[in-house]
C-alpha cells in the first residue's frame, strides 16, 4: 500500500482542511434571526400600491400583527446566513463519504440552467402552446433515463426516492389487481433501507424480511422458499446496501417471475453501474432512481430530491398521471387520459428544477456516462484496500461503489462507530454513514463517489488509519471527539427528553450575543 | 471529463494498490450479458448545454416576460435577490441532511428558525422541517390524524381543497382501508357548513378545509374545526397560498389541530411546479406523531446552545414498516430560501405583500366584473385569487391571451369538465395596475387599449 | 446481575410476582442495548393484556423498542416517575425503573418464562450471533 500515514501530514490537534484559518476564525455561535430583530429595521422594499387600498374581508377573518416576526435589515440577514453556512460541512470542502447518499460534486452549470427564467419563473399550469420548452426538457430527460435503464417508460413525478418506491409498488399492485389478485406480501432483504418496508406498508402489503447469506447477498434457497404466488414483488437494492452486486441477479429475476411476481429495484445505488449495465436486461421490472444521488442534483441540506421510476411495458398503463407525450408534429402535451393510472402522488409534474439539473448533467457526460460508475467503483475499492485489516470487514464479497466496515476491532477498546465518525471531523472529513445497514453491527458505510481524486482518498485513508491507531494508544481522544468543530458533541438525549422545537416571542435568548 | 479528478497515473497506482489490472475487473460480479453501454450522444460542453437549454427555456412563457395571473397552487410572489444568491453557497447547496450535528449547525439552526416562522404564521405550536409539497403534506396530515384518532376510517374533505391535493389523497388512501368523503361548496363559493357537519360522524378521524380555497374564497376555519370537534375528529387546516397567512386569521387561533399545505409563496420560485415547500404544523400535545424531520434545541458538551434532529425514532430508517410515514427527504434548500425570505420581510413585509395582493385582486375583480359577458360567480370574500366565468370555453381563450403575452389564468376544465367556461385568476404584489388593465381590456376584446405599462414610465 | 427472584422473556422484559400482582420492567441488558432512554409510552390503568401482547414502547435517541407483556393481566399502576424521567430506567432497570404493575389472572404463565440463569445464557447466545 502506498498510503501509509505520514504523521506530519495529519495533525491530531488541528484539522486537515482549511476551515479554521487565522484570518477568518471559526464562527462558534450565531444568535437566532429572531434575536437579531429590532423595531424600525427593514429588510425589503416594495413598490407603492398602484391601486386603491382595499380590505374586503370581514374583520373576524383578519389577523392582527404577527407577534414575534422579525424586523431586520438585509445586511444583517446576509451576515446571519453567511455565518450560519460556515457551521456546515459540505462536498465542496472535502470528501463526504456518507454511504448510500452518493455525495458527489454538484456541477454549477446545472444550477445556472435551472435558473433560466423559462424554467425557474415558469408555471406548471400555463397553456401547452407556451410550455413547449418545459415539456420538451422533461420528455428528453425521460428518454435519457429510458436509455440508461433499458426500461420502457419513466415517470418523473415522485418527489424523492421514497415516493418513487411507493409509486413503483402501487403500479405493481394495480397490475396484479387487474389480473384479479393484488397478492399480500412484498419480500425485502434484511439489508434493505428502511424506506422499502415503509413504502410496501403504505401500498397495503405485508413485509417479509429475507435473511442475507454469509456473503451478504440474497440466498436463492431462502428466496425460492419465500417466493410464493402470494408475493407481489421482491424489492431489491442493486447493488445492495453492503455495496455488493447480486451476481445471481438473472436467477433471482427468474425465480420471482416464475411465480408471477415483479422484481423491484431500489436504484439508490445506480451510481455504481450507470452507463455500464442496464437494469432492464437484468430482468428488473420497475426501478426508482434518485436524481440527487446518481445524477448530481444538490442535496441542499436534506432536499429537494427527485425519484423518477422506470417500468417495463406491462406496467406502463399504470404510470402516475399525467404522462408527457409527443405528437406526430413534434409538439409535446400532457396526457391525463390514462384510465388505469395509479393516480397522482403530488401536485404538477414533480420536482421540475431537479429535472433541469439532471438533464444538464447527463448531457455533459453523454455516451461517456459509464465513467461515473467506473470512477465510483475504483475509488471505493481503493479505500477498501487501504483500510482492510485496520477495520473489520464483515462481508468480503467484491465491493462496488461503497464498502461497509465495522467497529468490531475498535469496540474492544470501548470505541464505537459513532466515535470514529466524530473523530473524522477533526481530520476535516464528514463521517461515513453509521449504524446502517442494520445487518452489520457497528457499521461504517463509506461511499467516496467518483468525484474524489487520489490525494483526497489518500488523506481519508490516512485519517482512518490514524484514528485506528489512536484507539489503540489513546482512546480518550476519540471518545471525546470532535475537538475542532464549531460545537462540541451535541446532547441528542437532552434534545429528545426536553423538546424545544421553536423559539418563542418573549423568550429571552439563552446565550449572550457574541462580540463580533 | 471535467467532473473526474483522477489522472491516468493515479488510476494506475490505485489499480495496483487494489490488485487488479483494469477497472473492468472490478465489475466482474455483474453478469456480462447485462453489461450494455447506453446509446447516447457524445458529451456536450458547457457552451453547448447553455445553447440547448437556453433554447428550451425561450420556448416557454413565464412570469418575467408576461402579464402573469397564474396561481392555483403556485404563485408568483416577490423573492429578494439575496434569498436566491445565498442558496449558491456551497455550505448550503452541497451538504446533506444534518445527521451529524457538530458539522451541520448552520442547516439545523436554519431549520429551527423555519419551524419558528411557520408556527408564528399559522398560530400553531410546533412545525416540522418541511415536506415535499402541499398535496403530500395533506396526506401526511390526514395519516397523522388517523394515528391520533384510532379505529376510525373516514376523512371528510371540503371540495374547496385543491383538486390535485384531493387526487393525491385518493392515491395514498386506496390501499390503507381509509375512505374519503367530499363535501361540496355552497353557492357563494364557501364550503357548505351544514353539509360538512352532516358528513362528519363517529367514524370520522379528520375534517379538512382549505382557505383560501381553490376558488380563492376565504373560509372561516371554525366551520371545519367545529364540525370536527363535535365528533371527536381532528381539524385539519389546508393552506395552498401561504402569503395569506400574514393577513387572514390563522388556523391556530380557530382551534385547528393540524395546519398543513404549501409554503412556496414564502420565498420559493415557481420552478414550473417543483421543488415546492410542503409544511405541517400541529399542537404540542400531538408533536410525537408529527411526520418528517424535526430540529430541536439542546446544548453541546460545553453547555453552548446547539441544535440537532430529534424524535427521529418515528422515521423509517428505524421503524421500517411501522414508520409514521415513508418520506425520507425534506425540502431543505427550499426551507432555507423561505427562512431567508420570511426573515427579510418579517412582521411588516409579509403583511404588506398580503395586503397589496388582496387590494390588487379587488381592483382586478372590479375591472373584470364590468366586462360584458364575464361574471364573478362567487359572492363570498376572496384573498388574492378568484374565479371568473366567461362567455365561452376558457381554455382556448387563455391560450389566445398567452400568445399575446398575457398568462391570464388557469382554466378549471382540467379538473372539472363541467366548469368549461370558468378560470381562476391570481394576483400578487408583482402585478401592476397596467397589467391588470391590459388583462381586462383583452377580455373585453380590445387588447392593448390600456397603453404601455405605467411602471415603465416611472424612471423616465 | 439479573436478580434471581424475577422471571424473564426473550424480548428482555422481566416480571416480579408478589401475591396476585406482577411488576414488569426491562432488563439491564435491554437498557444497555437501547442506550439512554428518552421516552416511554405506557398504557392506561385498567387496560387488560394477554401475555405477549404489545403494551407500550420504549425509545432512545437511535432506537425504539416495543414492550411485550410477560403475563396476562390488567394494568393497575404505571410508573409515573419513569415516564417523567425515563433515565431512571437506565439507572435502575430492576428497581425504581420498573414500568407497570398488573393484576394477575393465572399462575400458569410464569412457567413459560426464563429463570435468571436461563436468561443469562439466552443473552450470551444472542450476543454471539452478532
Amino acid at each position: 500500500m502506498s498510503v501509509e500515514t505520514d504523521p506530519s501530514t495529519v495533525s491530531t490537534e488541528g484539522k486537515a482542511s482549511g476551515r479554521g484559518d487565522r484570518l477568518h476564525p471559526e464562527p462558534r455561535h450565531e444568535p437566532l434571526v429572531f434575536e437579531r430583530s429590532g423595531p424600525g429595521k427593514i429588510g425589503y422594499s416594495l413598490p407603492p400600491l398602484d391601486v386603491p387600498e382595499a380590505l374586503a374581508i370581514p374583520p373576524a377573518l383578519v389577523r392582527g400583527e404577527i407577534e414575534g416576526e422579525t424586523e431586520i435589515s438585509e445586511v444583517e440577514v446576509a451576515r446571519h446566513f453567511t455565518r450560519l453556512s460556515r457551521l456546515n460541512f459540505s462536498i465542496d470542502e472535502a470528501l463526504y463519504p456518507l454511504g448510500s447518499c452518493t455525495m458527489k460534486h454538484n456541477p454549477r452549470t446545472n444550477e445556472e440552467m435551472a435558473r433560466l427564467p423559462g424554467f425557474a419563473a415558469s408555471h406548471p399550469l400555463a397553456p401547452e402552446e407556451v410550455s413547449q420548452g418545459t415539456l420538451e426538457l422533461a420528455w428528453r430527460l425521460e428518454q435519457m433515463l429510458i436509455e440508461l435503464t433499458g426500461l420502457s417508460r419513466v415517470t418523473l413525478q415522485p418527489a424523492a426516492g421514497a415516493q418513487g418506491e411507493l409509486a413503483g409498488i402501487l403500479m405493481v399492485r394495480a397490475a396484479l389487481a387487474k389480473e384479479g389478485n393484488p397478492r399480500k406480501t412484498v419480500l425485502i432483504p434484511d439489508s434493505a433501507h428502511g424506506t422499502n418496508p415503509a413504502s410496501a406498508h403504505f401500498a397495503g402489503y405485508k413485509v417479509k424480511e429475507l435473511k442475507s447469506n454469509a456473503r451478504g447477498t440474497l440466498d436463492l434457497h431462502v428466496l425460492e422458499e419465500a417466493m410464493t404466488e402470494d408475493v407481489a414483488a421482491l424489492m431489491l437494492t442493486v447493488p445492495n446496501t453492503l455495496g455488493i452486486f447480486e451476481d445471481r441477479i438473472l436467477e433471482i429475476a427468474r425465480i420471482v417471475h416464475a411465480k408471477g411476481g415483479y422484481l423491484y429495484c431500489d436504484g439508490a445505488n445506480f451510481n455504481s453501474f450507470v452507463g455500464v449495465a442496464k437494469p432492464g436486461a437484468m430482468g428488473i421490472d420497475v426501478m426508482h432512481m434518485n436524481l440527487h444521488k446518481t445524477f448530481s442534483t444538490p442535496h441542499g441540506g436534506g432536499g429537494p430530491g427527485s425519484g423518477p421510476v422506470a417500468v417495463v411495458p406491462r406496467l406502463v398503463p399504470f404510470l402516475p398521471r399525467p404522462t408527457i407525450e409527443r405528437r406526430a408534429d413534434g409538439g409535446f402535451f400532457l396526457d391525463f387520459d390514462r384510465p388505469e393510472s395509479i393516480g397522482r402522488l403530488r401536485t404538477f409534474l414533480g420536482n421540475y428544477g431537479m429535472f433541469v439539473r439532471a438533464l444538464s448533467y447527463i448531457a455533459a457526460y453523454g455516451n461517456r456516462i459509464g465513467e461515473v460508475a467506473r470512477g465510483a467503483v475504483l475509488n471505493a475499492n481503493y479505500i477498501r484496500a487501504g483500510l482492510t485489516g485496520v477495520y473489520h470487514l464483515k462481508y468480503d464479497a467484491p465491493s462496488m461503489h461503497e464498502v461497509v466496515f465495522s467497529d468490531k476491532k475498535q469496540a474492544e477498546k470501548g470505541v464505537h462507530n459513532g466515535d470514529i465518525g466524530k473523530r473524522l471531523m477533526d481530520y476535516g472529513f464528514h463521517p461515513p454513514t453509521i449504524s446502517f445497514p442494520l445487518i452489520v453491527h457497528g457499521a461504517l458505510m463509506i461511499e467516496p463517489t467518483e468525484t474524489e481524486g487520489k490525494p483526497g482518498l489518500d488523506a481519508f485513508i490516512a485519517a482512518m488509519r490514524a484514528i485506528a491507531r489512536e484507539v489503540e494508544e489513546d482512546p480518550r481522544i476519540v471518545l471525546d471527539a470532535p475537538h475542532t468543530t464549531p460545537v462540541k458533541r451535541v446532547d441528542e438525549v437532552g434534545a429528545a427528553r426536553n423538546l424545544i422545537l421553536r423559539w418563542s416571542p418573549g423568550g429571552r435568548p439563552d446565550t449572550p450575543d457574541p462580540v463580533r | 471529463m471535467k467532473f473526474l479528478p483522477t489522472s491516468d497515473a493515479d488510476r494506475a497506482s490505485m489499480l495496483a494498490a487494489i490488485g487488479v489490472s483494469s477497472v473492468d475487473d472490478l465489475f466482474a460480479s455483474i453478469p456480462a450479458s447485462v453489461r450494455i453501454a447506453p446509446d447516447l450522444p457524445p458529451p456536450m460542453s458547457e457552451i453547448e448545454i447553455r445553447r440547448l437549454f437556453g433554447g428550451m427555456s425561450s420556448r416557454n412563457a413565464h412570469a418575467r416576460d408576461s402579464a402573469f395571473f397564474l396561481g392555483a397552487g403556485v404563485y408568483n410572489h416577490y423573492v429578494s435577490a439575496i434569498a436566491d444568491q445565498m442558496l449558491y453557497r456551497a455550505e448550503w447547496l452541497t451538504s446533506y441532511t444534518p445527521y451529524q450535528p457538530e458539522v451541520s449547525q448552520g442547516t439545523l439552526q436554519s431549520i429551527f428558525e423555519f419551524q419558528t416562522h411557520m408556527c408564528l404564521l399559522t398560530g400553531m405550536d410546533v412545525a416540522n422541517a418541511s415536506l415535499y409539497e402541499g398535496a403530500s403534506a395533506l396526506v401526511e396530515a390526514l395519516l397523522m390524524a388517523d394515528r391520533l384518532v384510532r379505529n376510525r376510517r373516514k376523512a371528510v374533505l371540503s371540495l374547496g381543497i385543491h383538486p390535485e391535493y384531493r387526487e393525491t389523497v385518493t392515491t395514498y388512501f386506496q390501499n390503507l382501508g381509509l375512505d374519503v368523503v367530499e363535501v361540496p361548496l355552497g353557492s357563494d363559493g364557501r364550503t357548505d357548513g351544514a353539509a360538512l357537519s352532516a358528513a362528519v360522524d363517529e367514524t370520522t378521524f379528520a375534517v379538512a378545509v382549505q382557505s383560501p380555497n381553490f376558488r380563492g374564497v376565504i373560509e372561516d376555519w371554525k366551520v371545519g374545526t367545529e364540525a370536527a370537534h363535535a365528533k371527536g375528529a381532528m381539524a385539519v387546516a389546508v393552506i395552498a397560498e401561504a402569503a395569506s397567512l400574514a393577513l387572514l386569521a390563522p388556523p391556530g387561533e380557530a382551534g385547528a389541530d393540524i395546519a398543513c399545505g404549501e409554503a412556496q409563496s414564502l420565498g420559493v420560485p415557481m420552478h414550473n411546479g417543483g421543488p415546492l415547500l410542503g409544511f405541517l404544523a400541529c399542537r404540542t400535545a400531538h408533536q410525537r406523531q408529527i411526520p418528517g424531520r424535526l430540529v430541536g434545541q439542546t446544548s453541546d458538551a460545553e453547555g453552548r446552545r446547539a441544535f440537532c434532529l430529534t424524535l427521529s425514532t418515528r422515521e423509517q430508517h428505524i421503524r421500517r414498516e411501522k414508520a409514521t410515514s415513508n418520506i425520507c427527504t425534506n425540502q431543505g434548500l427550499m426551507a432555507l430560501a423561505s427562512n431567508i425570505h420570511m426573515s427579510l420581510l418579517g412582521r411588516k413585509g409579509l403583511r404588506e405583500v398580503a395586503l397589496q395582493s388582496h387590494a390588487k385582486a379587488e381592483y382586478l375583480k372590479a375591472a373584470i366584473a364590468k366586462v360584458p359577458g364575464y361574471r364573478l360567480p362567487d359572492s363570498a370574500p376572496t384573498f388574492n385569487e378568484f374565479v371568473v366565468e366567461g362567455p365561452g370555453p376558457a381554455a382556448p381563450l387563455l391560450s389566445r391571451l398567452a400568445r399575446g403575452g398575457i398568462l391570464g389564468g388557469v382554466a378549471l376544465s382540467r379538473w372539472s369538465p363541467k366548469d368549461e367556461r370558468a378560470f381562476v385568476i391570481a394576483v400578487t404584489e408583482m402585478n401592476t395596475r397596467a397589467e391588470m388593465d391590459r388583462l381586462a381590456a383583452a377580455l373585453a376584446g380590445s387588447e392593448g387599449a390600456a397603453g404601455p405599462d405605467e411602471s415603465d414610465r416611472r424612471l423616465s | 446481575m439479573n436478580p434471581d427472584d424475577l422471571y424473564y422473556t426473550q424480548s428482555h422484559e422481566w416480571v416480579r410476582i408478589d401475591g396476585d400482582t406482577g411488576t414488569i420492567g426491562i432488563t439491564e441488558h435491554a437498557q444497555k442495548e437501547l442506550g439512554e432512554i428518552v421516552y416511554l409510552e405506557l398504557p392506561e390503568v385498567g387496560h387488560f393484556y394477554n401475555s405477549d401482547e404489545e403494551f407500550g414502547t420504549v425509545e432512545s435517541v437511535k432506537a425504539v423498542s416495543e414492550l411485550f407483556i410477560p403475563i396476562s393481566g390488567e394494568i393497575v399502576e404505571i410508573n409515573k416517575a419513569a415516564v417523567d424521567e425515563p433515565g431512571i430506567v437506565n439507572d435502575d432497570p430492576f428497581g425504581d425503573g420498573w414500568l407497570v404493575k398488573v393484576k394477575l389472572t393465572t399462575d400458569e404463565e410464569v412457567k413459560k418464562l426464563m429463570s435468571a440463569e436461563a436468561y443469562a445464557e439466552y443473552v450470551q447466545a444472542e450476543e454471539k450471533e452478532k
